[in-house]
């Protein structure tokens, strides 16, 4: 009975997909320095890409599937350019957080 | 199996209906090559080449309208772009943009010594991206003509390498366009786990086909929610513009004029097209939010515009304002019973077109100010006695920002009561209202930049240097905010064909 439980299912997938989306987003709004900001952006992509794959399975469909490779060039691409642009910076600073760049009064 | 592995054909590729796509990419990797095996070239050489296959692009653009008048919208590449009116006349603006912006960016480039090939060519990628993503049928295709945009504008956002300001609107721009991004791309997730498709045309056919099979709405509606959220980051709506002013102070002038044009054409028409092509059978779920954002932002973009003191900000705030107007479109759009709901489309479409001009004009005018100040600056005194200086100069400018507040006899006019008009039309009475007074709050605001051309002495007399190029490309946006404004039919009389959407 238990054990029929625990086989695991599509639902389990998507909440740990929505959970960890859900880290990724708190990651953002409170840690202050970009490279995590920025770690937990790839964190909520990623869990995306299990959502995509658990529901190309569940509707039996090839496409969700190929999207997670679309999605995947997307956050290589990504990382290129944020990295790009904080190593620009950390060229003109010693340290970056967010608290520091303040120049522009947001 | 294997035998359908072996007989897989791909997709027909109608290469005629791609081909401003296609100049602007192959021009924008030939530039980057030839422009890097090459010695620097003459002033104004990268700009110039840049506006010209930006043009090459318009005008197989208009060709590619012509065919559509004849023979009717349809989808292109097994479905994944759609090419109708409503794609094609975003598209032009989107190039004539880069078109004026090239100009005006050589001149810039010029006067700071760092003129190079990349920026252009990020331009041209980044108007590619803005060219799939208004015609996309497809929400991965709009994914990723959202990325090929966003990314471009991160690394413009970022181009100024002296100016650490410039760092930090890239760093900010891309923190917050990422996190965007990401909202977008599980609303997709979600809703293609519900309609089985993420082809605009075939989740509206799921979703309609729905009364007969069991609904998932909860799943839909926050794939739909998500959705709406990852594009009001990118078109700042409010409650989600808080990026806005800091990306277009801190992003050199003539990156802001780009990304206030191409960025949020792009993204404003993806917008529409999504929620009216793929989600009509819900447009009462998100219809009434529609209304809210789009109240909010008319009336947070025009209030807090009046308290800046920095010209870029308040045209930040401005541009908040302009995404309202054309989410009212959008509002009218989910009105689906009444006979005008067409309206909306047509409104949205003159309203983006006429835009575009607007903006790349006004943010033109800002770099040539900020190029005649010691340290760049655009505050409000940068302005003082531009209309002693440069009369020229300030009655363009006069031109635009009259233009930009919607008064008779400029483009900014028929944009706006197109708008209000539609709204009208459709019955939503408070939106309106809403509207037009919002336009006339947001009024003072330009008329504040005005007073300051014009009834303020000079700070400096050194002379102002005005350069050729940011002349012609000023010239060209106020000649096309009059000429529209005194003979609108010239423009609206195109428009008639806007709501209809390509659907096979």
């Amino acid at each position: 009975m238990i054990a029929a439980l625990l086989v695991p299912t599509a639902t389990w997938y998507l909440v740990l997909s929505a959970i960890l989306f859900g880290i990724g987003t708190f990651g953002v709004l409170v840690r202050r320095n970009p490279l995590v900001m920025f770690m937990c952006i790839e964190l909520m992509l990623n869990a995306v890409n299990l959502s995509f794959v658990t529901l190309a399975r569940k509707l039996n469909d090839i496409n969700g599937q190929t999207i997670v490779f679309f999605v995947m060039v997307v956050a290589a691409a990504e990382v290129v350019v944020g990295l790009g642009i904080i190593v620009a910076i950390m060229r003109n600073r010693s340290s970056v957080t967010a608290d520091d760049l303040t120049e522009l009064n947001g | 199996m294997n035998d359908e592995v072996a007989t897989f054909v791909g997709p027909a590729i109608e290469w005629f209906s791609v081909s401003p796509i296609v100049v602007l990419l192959g021009g924008a990797l030939l530039l980057l090559l030839v422009g890097s095996l090459t010695p620097q070239w003459r002033r104004g050489g990268y700009g110039l080449a840049s506006a010209v296959i930006a043009l090459t692009s318009t005008v197989l653009l208009v060709l590619l309208w012509r065919d559509i008048s004849s023979s009717g919208p349809k989808l292109l590449i097994g479905g994944a772009l759609a090419l109708d009116h409503f794609a094609v006349l975003a598209s032009i603006a989107i190039c004539s943009a880069v078109v004026l912006v090239s100009l005006v960016t050589s001149d810039y480039l010029a006067s700071e010594n760092a003129d190079s090939p990349e920026i252009y060519a990020l331009y041209l990628t980044a108007a590619i991206g803005g060219i799939v993503m208004a015609a996309s049928n497809d929400l991965v295709v709009l994914f990723l003509g959202l990325e090929t945009l966003s990314l471009s504008l991160y690394l413009l956002a970022a181009s100024n390498r002296k100016r650490t300001e410039s760092q930090e609107a890239g760093l900010k721009y891309f923190i917050l366009g990422g996190f965007a991004s990401a909202f977008f791309l599980y609303g997709v997730a979600l809703t293609y786990g519900t309609t089985g498709s993420t082809r605009l045309v075939d989740i509206n056919l799921a979703l309609n086909s729905y009364i007969t099979v069991p609904r998932n709405d909860t799943l839909l509606l926050v794939g739909v929610g998500l959705m709406l959220i990852g594009f009001a980051f990118k078109v700042s709506l409010v409650p989600f513009q808080a990026w806005t002013p800091d990306v277009y102070q801190g992003s050199p002038t003539p990156v802001t004029a780009f990304m206030a044009s191409v960025g949020k054409v792009a993204a404003l028409v993806a917008l529409v097209r999504v929620f009216v092509t793929a989600f009509p059978a819900r447009a009462d779920d998100w219809g009434p939010v529609v209304r809210v954002l789009s109240a909010l932002t008319l009336i947070v973009g025009s209030v807090v515009a009046i308290i800046q003191v920095d010209v870029k900000r308040m045209l930040a705030y401005s541009s908040i304002s302009h995404a309202g107007f054309i989410l009212v479109g959008l509002e009218v759009s989910s009105h689906r019973s009444s006979p005008n709901v067409g309206d909306g489309l047509i409104a949205i479409g003159v309203y983006v077109a006429l835009y575009a001009a607007l903006v790349v004009g006004t943010f033109s005018v800002v770099t040539v100010v900020a190029q005649n100040t010691n340290d760049g600056a655009t505050s409000l005194d940068a302005f003082k006695g531009l209309g002693k200086r440069k009369p020229l100069l300030a009655l363009g400018m006069t031109v635009l920002l009259l233009a930009q507040a919607g008064v008779p006899l400029t483009s900014g006019f028929v944009a706006k009561f197109g708008i209000i008009q539609a709204a009208v039309a459709v019955g939503s009475y408070g939106l309106a209202v809403i509207a037009m007074v919002c336009a006339v709050i947001a009024a003072f605001v330009y008329l504040r930049i005005m007073v300051s051309m014009w009834s303020s002495e000079a700070m400096t007399t050194e002379p102002f240097k005005v350069s050729f190029f940011s002349a012609i490309s000023i010239a060209i946006a106020v000649v096309v905010t009059l000429v529209i404004g005194v003979l609108p039919s010239l423009l609206l009389d195109l428009t008639s064909n806007l709501p209809q959407l390509a659907s096979k």
